[in-house]
C-alpha cells in the first residue's frame, strides 16, 4: 500500500487546467522529487497533496495509516514572518497542534517531542531566540523541525534551499537525506536545482502539465526528458552523462556503458 | 491627588467609562496582536466606519443603537475577510472601499433626518458620557467571550498568524478562526466607538501591539505586553482627559503614541547592548 496515490489527477486552478492525467505513487522511505519549470503546476499539485485543493478529477488516496493533517510541511516563508515576533521554541512546538485534537494547550509529551527535534536538528541552544533574527539556514532547520513535529511519515518541501547560499544548501540537503534514510520518512520535494534532485532522490516526476517523466532516479539520468532538462540547466558536467554534441567525450563514455 | 482620583471614580459615568474602556481595549489589544501581524490593522479602522454608518441609521430608526450595529458591523467583518480572501479585489482597497461607503450612507442618513449636530460630533471623534449600563454589561459579556476563546484557541490563533498554510495543512480550521477574529473584533470595535471615537477607535487595535514588538520578540511576551499596554494607556489617558478636559479618545491615543515612543527607545537600546552589529 502507498503512502500517496494519485490517480488520473487534474486540477484546475481559475478555471485553467494546469496539471492533467497526472498519475504516481509515493511509498515509505522514497524519497520523490517534482522538478519542473515555472507554472508547470508544481504549487498547485502541493496544495493538492495537503488537501488544500480539491482536484478537478481524479483522486488522491492516502494510505498506510497517512492521515491528511499528519504531512509535515514545510512551506516557502512568507512576507508575514520576515518581522513576526515568535521564539524557535514557539514555531516548532505549533507542529504538534495536529496532535492536539479539540484540546486547547500542549502536554509535557508535546514539549518534549518538539525539544527531541530541534535537538535532532542542533538548534537547541537557539530555542529562545526569535525566529527573525535567525540566518536563511536557520530558519529551514527550525521550519523542518516544525514539520518534523507534525509528521511520522511524509515530509513535503516545497523549494526548501531558495535564497540560501551553497554551504547551507549543501548542508540542507544533507540532513534532509539523513531523515530520509535513518527515520524511513518518506520526502517529497519540490525542487528548481535539478542537479542535487538526481543526486540524492530515489525517484523523480518531471511535471510539466502531466508528469513527462516519472520513475527511478538513476533511470531519469538516461531519459530523453531527464537528459535535455540537465542540460538546459547548465548542470551537464556534474552528471555523467553522454551528450551527442560532445561526440568526444561522450564516444568514449558511451563505449564504456556498451 | 489620591482624593481628586477618588472624587474621578464618584461619578458614575466616569466609573462606567473606566469599566467598558478597560474591557474594551484589554479585548482590542489581544485581537490585534493578530490583526497587525497578519497585515490587517486598517481592518479596524474599516469597521469603525461601517459602525458610523449604522448608529447613523440606528438614530434615524429611532432604534437601540447596539442592536443595530452589533449585527450590521460582524457582517461587514466577515463580508471584509471574503472580499480580502478572493483576488479580485485586495484587502487594503476592499478595507477602503467598504468604509467610505458606510461612510457616506451615514453621513446622507444624518443630514436627511436629525442634520449635523453634536451626536454626529460624539460619534466621530468620541465622547466619555457615551456610556450607558447597558453597554457595560454587553462590554462584561463581550470581553469575557473575547477572553474565554483567546486563551482556548491561543496556539491555533498564534499558528494561523504565523503561518496560515501550514496551519490550514496540518488540519486547523483557518477560515473558522479567521472569521472569529474578525466577528470579535467587530463587537470590541462596536462598543469602543462611541467612547473613543469613529476616527479613533482604531489606534486601540494597533497601537499597543506595534508598541509591545518594539521590545518583545515572542508571540506570548507581544500578547500579555499588548494587553497590560493597552490597559494602562487607555487608564492614563481617560484620566488625564478628566482632568484637563480634553477629549477622551484623543488623550488615549496620545498616551499610546508616547507608549509607543518609550518603547521604541528601549528597543533601540536593547539592541545596542544584547545584539551589537
Amino acid at each position: 500500500m502507498a503512502l500517496v496515490r494519485c490517480e488520473e489527477l487534474s486540477i484546475a486552478y481559475e478555471g485553467q487546467t494546469v496539471v492533467r492525467d497526472l498519475s504516481f505513487q509515493i511509498h515509505q522511505g522514497d524519497y520523490l522529487c517534482i522538478v519542473g519549470e515555472n507554472g508547470s503546476g508544481k504549487s498547485t499539485l502541493v496544495k493538492s497533496l495537503l488537501g488544500l485543493k480539491s482536484p478537478m478529477k481524479g483522486r488522491i488516496v492516502l494510505g498506510d495509516g497517512l492521515a491528511q493533517k499528519e504531512i509535515g510541511y514545510l512551506p516557502q516563508q512568507t512576507d508575514v514572518q520576515k518581522d513576526f515576533p515568535a521564539s524557535v521554541r514557539e514555531v516548532v512546538l505549533s507542529g504538534r497542534l495536529n496532535s492536539r485534537g479539540i484540546h486547547p494547550f500542549y502536554t509535557s509529551r508535546d514539549r518534549e517531542q518538539a525539544a527531541a527535534m530541534m535537538r535532532l536538528l542542533g538548534i537547541e541552544g537557539l530555542k529562545r531566540s526569535c525566529f527573525c533574527d535567525l540566518s536563511g539556514g536557520q530558519k529551514q532547520r527550525v521550519l523542518l523541525a516544525r514539520a518534523l513535529c507534525a509528521t511520522k511519515k511524509m515530509l513535503l518541501l516545497d523549494e526548501p534551499v531558495t535564497g540560501l547560499d551553497p554551504i547551507v544548501t549543501a548542508e540542507f540537503y544533507q540532513l534532509i537525506k539523513e531523515v530520509n534514510r535513518s527515520s524511513g520518512i518518506a520526502v517529497v520535494m519540490v525542487s528548481h536545482d535539478i542537479d542535487s534532485a538526481v543526486r540524492d532522490a530515489s525517484h523523480i516526476l518531471h511535471l510539466q502539465e502531466t508528469a513527462l517523466f516519472y520513475g527511478k532516479a538513476e533511470d531519469y539520468r538516461r531519459s530523453p526528458v531527464g537528459r535535455m532538462f540537465l542540460e538546459s540547466t547548465g548542470n551537464s558536467e556534474k552528471t555523467d552523462i553522454e551528450f551527442p554534441e560532445r561526440a568526444e567525450t561522450s564516444e568514449k563514455r558511451g563505449m564504456e556503458f556498451d | 491627588m489620591i482624593d481628586m482620583f477618588f472624587e474621578m471614580l464618584s461619578y458614575p459615568f466616569m466609573v462606567r467609562a473606566f469599566v467598558v474602556g478597560i474591557l474594551v481595549s484589554l479585548c482590542s489589544a489581544l485581537l490585534g496582536v493578530s490583526l497587525v501581524l497578519k497585515r490587517y490593522s486598517m481592518i479596524g479602522d474599516g469597521l469603525s466606519h461601517v459602525g458610523f454608518g449604522a448608529l447613523a441609521a440606528a438614530a434615524a430608526l429611532n432604534a437601540a443603537p447596539l442592536a443595530v450595529a452589533i449585527p450590521v458591523v460582524v457582517v461587514s467583518a466577515i463580508l471584509l475577510l471574503r472580499v480580502s480572501g478572493s483576488s479580485k479585489i485586495k484587502g487594503d482597497a476592499a478595507i477602503a472601499l467598504i468604509s467610505t461607503s458606510a461612510l457616506a450612507v451615514g453621513i446622507m442618513i444624518i443630514s436627511m433626518t436629525t442634520g449635523m449636530n453634536t451626536d454626529v460630533y460624539n460619534y466621530m471623534f468620541g465622547s466619555i458620557l457615551a456610556m450607558s449600563s447597558q453597554d457595560v454589561e454587553m462590554s462584561v459579556l463581550l470581553s469575557a467571550a473575547v477572553l474565554i476563546l483567546y486563551i482556548f484557541f491561543y496556539h491555533k490563533i498564534f499558528a494561523i498568524t504565523f503561518d496560515e498554510t501550514f496551519a490550514q495543512a496540518t488540519g486547523v480550521r483557518a477560515g473558522l478562526y479567521n472569521t472569529l477574529i474578525a466577528v470579535l473584533t467587530a463587537v470590541t470595535i462596536v462598543l469602543g466607538m462611541r467612547m473613543m471615537g469613529t476616527l479613533l477607535i482604531s489606534s486601540l487595535i494597533i497601537f499597543p501591539a506595534l508598541t509591545s514588538m518594539r521590545v518583545c520578540r515572542t508571540f506570548y511576551s507581544v500578547t500579555v505586553s499588548s494587553a497590560v499596554v493597552s490597559v494602562v494607556c487607555f487608564c492614563v489617558g481617560i484620566t488625564v482627559s478628566y482632568f484637563f478636559a480634553t477629549p477622551a479618545g484623543a488623550s488615549v491615543v496620545i498616551v499610546n503614541l508616547l507608549m509607543l515612543g518609550i518603547y521604541a527607545i528601549v528597543g533601540i537600546l536593547n539592541n545596542q547592548c544584547f545584539y551589537p552589529k
